[in-house]
């Protein structure tokens, strides 16, 4: 490739890249925009957060159980050898509600309900649902995407919330009634080392980020694939990973923010 | 028979389109410079090969796209697609079927007939409900009215788009082939209830398709696209004895003629490796 051919594909690529730039920020703009109006609809949001929420809810509790488990088992054998075996609780508690909750959770959302939102609206646009909409003078943003992300981004705490509540639960059963602890030890510990606005707020913070970023991500997405089955496909496999990308990057960031202070 | 002759604008027409040229990119005009007229209350049939750019031009009209030049005018006021306000108070009064219904998968029949009503009105549930069970009856789908959009057949499903269609009595209905892959008792069925819903509601209509028969059958008048050009207009009566040989050729389905069979190539020889009948 001669030079002049270098610049051209670069310019090309820049070019293209900054046009997908502003076509998301003129599709956030918009959906910004008929949030306001979802909320008087609410029964549309309802809806939605039944659908994404509700059927999220065993993965997530299921997953929150196996994953709680396995840290009162690994934590017992690392903090048994210092004689810190009661901290049990306080570690587990810690690790959930500050990474692994929010993280894991927005993980499977994204792959449970993400998917689901983008092959939904893949095929509706496919089905030519959208346009149809469009021609009934519709706005197919005000009526299918923003009630779905209203939805996602008020499930996404919720679930969070669950996933690690479930886990705390299931290592009471692995620490205290499989392992043998003393449960009042298990939940003083705990009760004494979470604080609710450092831990707990700052969890529930990180679930609302991440539900507005895969949210986001699974509409818009789906929104501009391809109409076509090649293109729903390859839509919901971006769904995932762009999400599962965003939301460790932004764990990064927001851990960094929240706790990596001195 | 005249090649895009330049119109006026004549106050009985619905919709105009003026001259217009389209592309999806700047290679390659999919309309030019073509020249409709719509008049009121009556059926219209656009026809021509498929990738003619006959739902081209129905997706123009709605605004959905916008012409690269040229006008469409709707009741006198020119579409425009930018003016999101001005093309929705337009889409209000325009009906589209489309061509696999488009409807949606997740309501039942009735709650697809009922959807514009919702969205556009604010009727009370009783008369949301008797207003819909109406329009059903009108497609004969009455009984039909509680089933999933996954328990109708192809046919049925056309049907229930066109109750959606008309639920709010639009003054312009848009059929983008409303015959397609139906068998011949829907195709019979939708091609009378296109024409007998035009005349009860003084509705003017627009009917896409290549289906020559079914379309003559209802049109009062047509017209005959080609490569991006209008090639016929007509009574159905005028296309059928046409002399012009492209017309001739479509209206007759015949296989030979100005339209060729093959798509443009090199020659069979030179992409089989054999020239002058020798092995290459």
């Amino acid at each position: 490739m001669n030079p002049t051919d270098l610049v051209a594909a670069l310019g090309a690529r820049s070019i293209n890249v900054l046009g997908s730039l502003g076509h998301a920020a003129a599709f956030s703009a918009a959906l910004v925009r008929h949030i306001a109006p979802a909320f008087r609809r609410f029964q549309l949001t309802v809806g939605q957060i039944h659908a994404i929420g509700n059927y999220s809810l065993v993965i997530i509790i299921t997953s929150g159980a196996a994953v709680g488990g396995v840290l009162a088992l690994q934590s017992y054998y690392s903090l048994a050898r210092y004689g810190a075996a009661d901290s049990v609780g306080l570690l587990v508690a810690l690790a959930l509600l500050r990474e692994l909750g929010p993280v894991l959770s927005a993980l499977l959302y994204a792959g449970r309900a993400g998917t689901s939102l983008t092959a939904e609206l893949g095929l509706m646009k496919a089905g030519e649902q959208l346009t149809a909409m469009e021609m009934m003078a519709v706005d197919p943003m005000g009526r299918v995407l923003a009630p779905r992300f209203v939805a996602g981004v008020i499930a996404m705490p919720i679930l969070g919330a669950v996933f690690s509540m479930s886990g705390v639960c299931s290592a009471y059963v692995v620490a205290v009634k499989l392992i043998g602890l003393d449960a009042a030890q298990f939940w003083s510990t705990m009760q004494d080392g979470v604080d609710v606005f450092e831990d707990v707020g700052n969890g529930i913070l990180k679930t609302i980020v991440f539900g507005i970023a895969t949210t986001f991500i699974a509409l818009y997405v789906g929104y501009e694939c391809k109409p076509t089955p090649e293109g729903v496909a390859r839509a919901t496999t971006s769904t995932v990973v762009v999400s599962s990308l965003a939301v460790l990057i932004l764990d990064f960031l927001l851990t960094a923010v929240m706790f990596g202070r001195p | 028979m005249q090649r895009s002759e330049p119109c006026t604008l004549a106050p009985d027409n619905l919709v105009q389109i003026d001259h217009v040229t389209f592309g999806y990119d700047r290679s390659r005009a999919i309309l030019s410079d073509v020249s409709l007229q719509f008049p009121r209350g009556r059926v219209i049939a656009v026809m021509g090969s498929s990738g003619g750019g006959k739902t081209t031009l129905l997706r123009l009209i709605g605004g959905l796209i916008a012409p690269s030049s040229g006008a469409i005018l709707f009741d006198g006021e020119r579409v425009d697609p930018t003016d999101a306000g001005k093309l929705f108070a337009l889409r209000r009064r325009l009906g589209m079927l489309f061509q696999f219904g488009a409807l949606f998968t997740d309501l039942t029949v009735f709650e697809n007939v009922a959807f514009p009503l919702r969205e556009h009105t604010n009727l009370p549930e009783s008369m949301i409900h008797d207003i819909v069970l109406m329009k059903l009856n009108a497609v004969g789908l009455r009984g039909a009215a509680a089933r999933g959009i996954a328990e109708v057949s192809g046919g049925m499903g056309r049907r229930i788009a066109l109750a959606r269609a008309i639920a709010l009595d639009p003054e312009l209905i848009m059929y983008d082939e409303p015959f397609a892959g139906l068998d011949p008792i829907s195709m019979a069925v939708i091609a009378n209830l296109i024409r007998r819903l035009n005349d009860a509601t003084g509705a003017t209509s627009i009917v896409v398709s290549h289906d020559v028969s079914e379309c003559f059958a209802i049109c009062d008048y047509a017209y005959l696209i080609s490569g991006g050009h209008v090639i016929a207009r007509g009574t159905p009566n005028d296309l059928l004895t046409s002399e012009n040989p492209e017309v001739h050729q479509f209206i007759h389905g015949e296989i030979d003629g100005p339209v060729p069979f093959h798509y443009p190539a090199p020659p069979i020889a030179r992409d089989l490796g054999l020239m002058n009948g020798v092995s290459q």
